[in-house]
């Protein structure tokens, strides 16, 4: 019960200090918009509407690299990660809490970028909606556990993307068959079990990012 | 020479090529280790020196 | 910290006589294909490197395992020396596979082969691992971020197979199958040989880097002792 208290007064700060500074939500949403509006310079006319699903996904993926850049600066500014790591609660709920703030995020700009992405390009489709979720549940988990790391190390805005590209590839192609392929089904199955596999992985070595 | 050879021939010393330039980093590291340890032999020597005189 | 030097010699003796039989096999000993001809041969090494390049990333994370659940000391090393051969073996997976791809079916690189693009994957995974270790100072800190990446990286292989494995389905459809139809027995011991042969050369060059690396350290100490 503690642990999920823990987690809640988390990430319920995270939450609190981003409606106070405002700083990270407008810029994902104004990134987001301006980058569709780029996408539809960079289809030539007459490409499929299948092509401009599929720069969906690049367009979550960016936002989403967007926002996990800034998300442990606070953290770092203050110096509060040592403070926490001090804190008698479990350090994985370090992890959980920061994912949940970014996953807030990220989803209140779908909550946009879907409705748009709809009116600028082509309709989305039950099955893209539901495999945009189930992705953002991976991109959020991996990408705050990277991030922690990232953060710690010196060329951090460099480092986030790198690290992460490489492990997002499973999520696109799971989320680009399921929003073009005609029965999507197995697409969701793929993309829950990318995000078991690296929450668990996440969850049981997130202590050794933030301790000696 | 037919193209398979050619592309066989290639794949082969692409191999060799990448072991080669192993070797080579591996040898301008050795080198460096030598002259650290002719540093450190010198250096050894002196406080030898030093202790008696 | 066991002294590797006895083993060494040894080690690299194996490697020069596996390797030299491996090459001679592969000339004078494999029948020719019936379809490809010549440059099937490519593949008695290519498959080789690409299984050793993954027993090098799973050999450093068994030991970035080690590293986080025993606190082996010196398993950090160990771990960062299996996966720079892992890299190396990598690079020269996707050098001969671009090689066999033109060689086969006229393209340098063919995005229906689901090996050289997992390997692709798997490069520029890697290549970020290199970029973590170098950004974070020398450290418990730094050893700890290298341990956790590495275990990443194992379950990043079979997630990533499977995700290639889909893609193809929606990419392109995959109509080359990279192993030949039947491998006849002759060609199967070769290809055994080749594979010894490449596991090890693989701990050879393995073993040189690591005594390298260590004796690096000893001197380190040896300075500070001396200063």
């Amino acid at each position: 019960m503690s642990y999920t208290r823990d987690v809640g007064a988390l990430a319920r700060k995270d939450l609190l200090l981003e409606l106070r500074a405002r700083d990270t939500l407008p810029a994902m949403l104004i990134f987001v918009i301006a980058t569709l509006v780029v996408f539809h310079f960079a289809l030539p006319a007459g490409s499929s509407d299948l092509a401009s699903n599929g720069l969906l996904w690049v367009a979550i993926l960016f936002t989403a690299l967007l926002g996990l850049g800034r998300s442990f600066v606070p953290e770092r500014e203050g110096g509060v990660l040592d403070g926490l790591v001090l804190a008698p609660c479990d350090r994985s709920a370090i992890w959980l809490a920061k994912s949940l703030a970014v996953l807030t995020f990220l989803g209140l700009v779908e909550l946009v970028a879907l409705p748009a992405f709809a009116i600028f390009f082509s309709a989305v489709d039950g099955t893209t909606v539901a495999a945009v979720v189930l992705a953002d549940l991976g991109i959020c988990t991996v990408g705050t556990f990277l991030a922690a790391m990232a953060s710690a190390g010196r060329a951090r805005e460099l480092l986030l993307p790198l690290l992460f590209l490489p492990l997002a590839i499973p999520i696109v192609v799971g989320g680009v068959g399921a929003s073009v392929v005609a029965n999507g089904g197995r697409y969701l199955v793929f993309l829950a079990l990318y995000d078991a596999v690296f929450a668990i992985i996440c969850w049981a070595s997130f202590e050794y990012v933030v301790t000696e | 020479m037919s193209s398979g050879e050619k592309y066989v021939a290639a794949a082969y010393l692409v191999v060799l090529v990448g072991v080669l330039a192993y070797v080579l980093i591996i040898a301008t590291k050795l080198a460096r280790l030598e002259r650290e340890v002719g540093e450190l032999a010198e250096l050894a020597k002196r406080r030898k020196a030093e202790s008696r005189g | 910290m066991s002294s590797p030097n006895s083993r060494l010699p040894a080690l690299a003796a194996l490697a020069l006589g596996l390797v030299a039989a491996a090459t001679a096999l592969v000339f004078f000993f494999a029948p020719l294909d019936a379809d490809q001809g010549l440059s099937q041969k490519i593949f008695y090494f290519h498959v080789p490197i690409a299984l050793t390049a993954y027993a090098c990333f799973g050999w450093g994370a068994w030991k970035a395992l080690l590293h986080l659940w025993k606190r082996e000391p010196g398993a950090d090393l160990e771990s960062y020396v299996a996966i720079h051969q892992g890299v190396i073996f990598g690079a020269l997976t996707l050098l001969t596979g671009s090689i066999w791809a033109r060689a086969s079916w006229g393209v340098w690189w063919t995005w229906s082969s689901n090996q050289l693009v997992l390997f692709l994957v798997l490069f520029l995974f890697y290549c970020a691992y290199f970029m973590l270790r170098f950004s974070v100072d020398p450290g418990p800190q730094r050893a700890n971020f290298s341990a956790v990446y590495a275990l990443f990286g194992v379950a990043l292989i079979p997630v990533s197979f499977l995700a290639i494995r889909l893609a193809s389905d929606f990419i392109h459809p995959t109509v080359f199958t990279s192993a030949g139809p039947q491998m006849s027995a002759k060609m199967f011991f070769t290809f055994c040989v080749c594979l010894a042969a490449m596991l090890s050369l693989a701990a050879t060059l393995n073993a040189v880097e690591l005594s390298g690396k260590r004796l690096d350290a000893r001197l380190r100490e040896l300075r500070e002792a001396l200063a």
